[in-house]
């Protein structure tokens, strides 16, 4: 047993990957920062969430509200949702003050 | 600069003073009972200009353990000491620590957890921890606490080790008792400890993630590397003891175990911490009358030194474990590692449960233990 093991942990070890493939250093230090980018949320999604553009009044409500920063201010000053990070749990149609926010079960 | 001296002091006290040789850089401690002591003189060294370091005035042991993760990431020295219901609320931190590979020394004043309600000595908190990725070294007495303390961060800064530990001393019976005690030189502990120096830390010229999520396909191998550092430790352990020998003049066994008269013994009795002290006088009252039995004192908890108690006991027939924690429902913890660890020899083991909530463990206590093992007789709780 004692054989197979290395007998000293080496200091840059890239056998170990996060979920985004990039390698984790020993206790799980990423040698960069800003690493949760690479990590696609928008994978977990469920429900969608749209945005009805010429209902939007600008408020910013949902912007607030979006736990994961999905929500992006366009040129106009209406909200888009980032789908590559948006997990889907539609509490910017819960807090939208004139229901331009709707959702549906996401086929993929 | 303090010369090298002899003093008759406190185990609290004693203990503040290595870590002050130590030269920590910040310092988040909370005070329990019967760990109080150890902040308490810290502080008085910080602010009489004796400690250059940075006291963390934290408001309770979770935060005192989240700020010692939180110091260890910036890459300097630091230490906290706790007890009891202190240490059980950090639980959820020491395995991050140990696993963010920080190599981290707290000071435990062992003491009984609640409930009912007790202050006083036994060691069901740190052997309520062993499983948390933290090396555990226990104390006969103050100068095994001042040395290990020294030799506590040798070892867990070694490259192949970057594991934390506990330096274990039985509440009350070392941390309020007044020993003369060998204080050493600060030059001669700057030279035995050199200066930490971190692998990775904060720093906004090269900016790094700290605490990243390991999936399913990482987490079982950083595991792993914690066990292959555990075992590397044991090595480590035994270097760093030999080399303070030689700089101080003081070892205790291989820094793993240590053994008392066990070469003509046929019994013997195995336990952890300041109890060794009192069966060591035991032992010489029988000798007087031609009974030879031996000790066997684990300094070393996690790593468990297991090939090295193979070879201390080889000769010996029965071993009565002195217990100081129940696993409720399965014993006494440290017998069931011991047999765990002699299984296939031919030795009898036998759990001797003692000293709960802080009852002491007197001689009349341990020739029990002793007659039960002469005698071949199952183990007991030594009320």
């Amino acid at each position: 047993m004692a054989k197979e093991k290395k007998e000293v942990v080496e200091k840059k070890d890239t056998t170990k990957v996060n979920a985004s493939g990039i390698p984790l250093n020993m206790g799980a230090v990423i040698l960069e920062p800003g690493s949760t980018k690479k990590y696609k949320t928008g994978e977990w999604r469920t429900f969608i969430p749209m945005i009805d553009s010429t209902k939007c009044i600008k408020c910013g409500q949902c912007w607030m509200t979006c736990p994961d920063a999905a929500i992006f201010k366009a040129e106009d000053g209406s909200f888009r949702i980032n789908y590559t990070y948006c997990k889907g749990c539609l509490l910017c149609e819960k807090v939208c003050p004139v229901k331009c926010i709707s959702h549906k079960v996401e086929e993929k | 600069m303090i010369m090298s001296e002899r003093k008759v002091i406190s185990g609290s006290d004693v203990m503040a003073h290595a870590v002050k040789m130590c030269r920590p850089k910040v310092l988040p401690m909370f005070p329990i009972t019967p760990s109080t002591l150890i902040p308490e003189r810290l502080s008085e060294f910080v602010f009489n200009g004796e400690l250059d370091a940075k006291l963390i005035h934290v408001e309770s042991e979770h935060s005192a353990i989240s700020a010692l993760y939180g110091v260890y990431a910036t890459g300097v020295r630091s230490f906290t000491a706790t007890a009891s219901q202190g240490l059980a609320l950090m639980h959820e931190i020491i395995p991050i620590v140990s696993g963010s590979r920080f190599p981290a020394v707290m000071a435990v004043a062992n003491r009984a957890l609640s409930g009912p309600l007790n202050i006083w000595n036994d060691q069901s908190d740190t052997i309520s921890e062993r499983d948390q990725g933290w090396i555990q070294l226990y104390c006969e007495n103050n100068q095994e606490a001042f040395d290990t303390l020294i030799m506590a961060y040798k070892i867990a800064e070694n490259s192949k080790v970057l594991t934390p530990v506990m330096v274990c001393v039985d509440g009350f019976y070392l941390t309020h008792a007044y020993e003369p005690v060998q204080i050493e030189d600060q030059k001669d502990v700057d030279e035995f400890l050199p200066e930490y120096k971190p692998l990775d830390f904060l720093d906004t010229s090269s900016p790094k993630t700290f605490g990243a999520f390991a999936q399913p396909n990482s987490y079982m191998d950083f595991k792993l590397e914690q066990e292959i550092a555990m075992e590397n430790a044991l090595k480590v352990i035994s270097e760093v003891n030999s080399e303070f020998g030689k700089k101080f003049g003081r070892t205790y066994g291989d820094g793993l175990i240590e053994t008392y008269n066990t070469s003509k013994a046929k019994v013997a009795l195995l336990c952890l911490g300041s109890v060794g002290g009192t069966i060591k006088e035991v032992i010489d009252e029988y000798k007087k009358k031609g009974k030879e039995i031996g000790l066997i004192r684990l300094k070393s908890y996690r790593p468990f030194p297991t090939e090295q108690l193979k070879k201390v006991t080889k000769n010996i027939k029965a071993i009565g474990v002195i217990d100081k924690h129940a696993s409720i429902g399965f014993g006494g913890a440290l017998t069931n590692d011991v047999k765990a660890a002699l299984f296939g020899e031919k030795v009898q083991i036998e759990s001797f449960m003692a000293g709960l909530g802080g009852r002491d463990i007197d001689r009349a206590k341990i020739r029990d233990a002793i007659e039960t093992m002469m005698k071949g007789k199952s183990g007991k709780w030594l009320k």
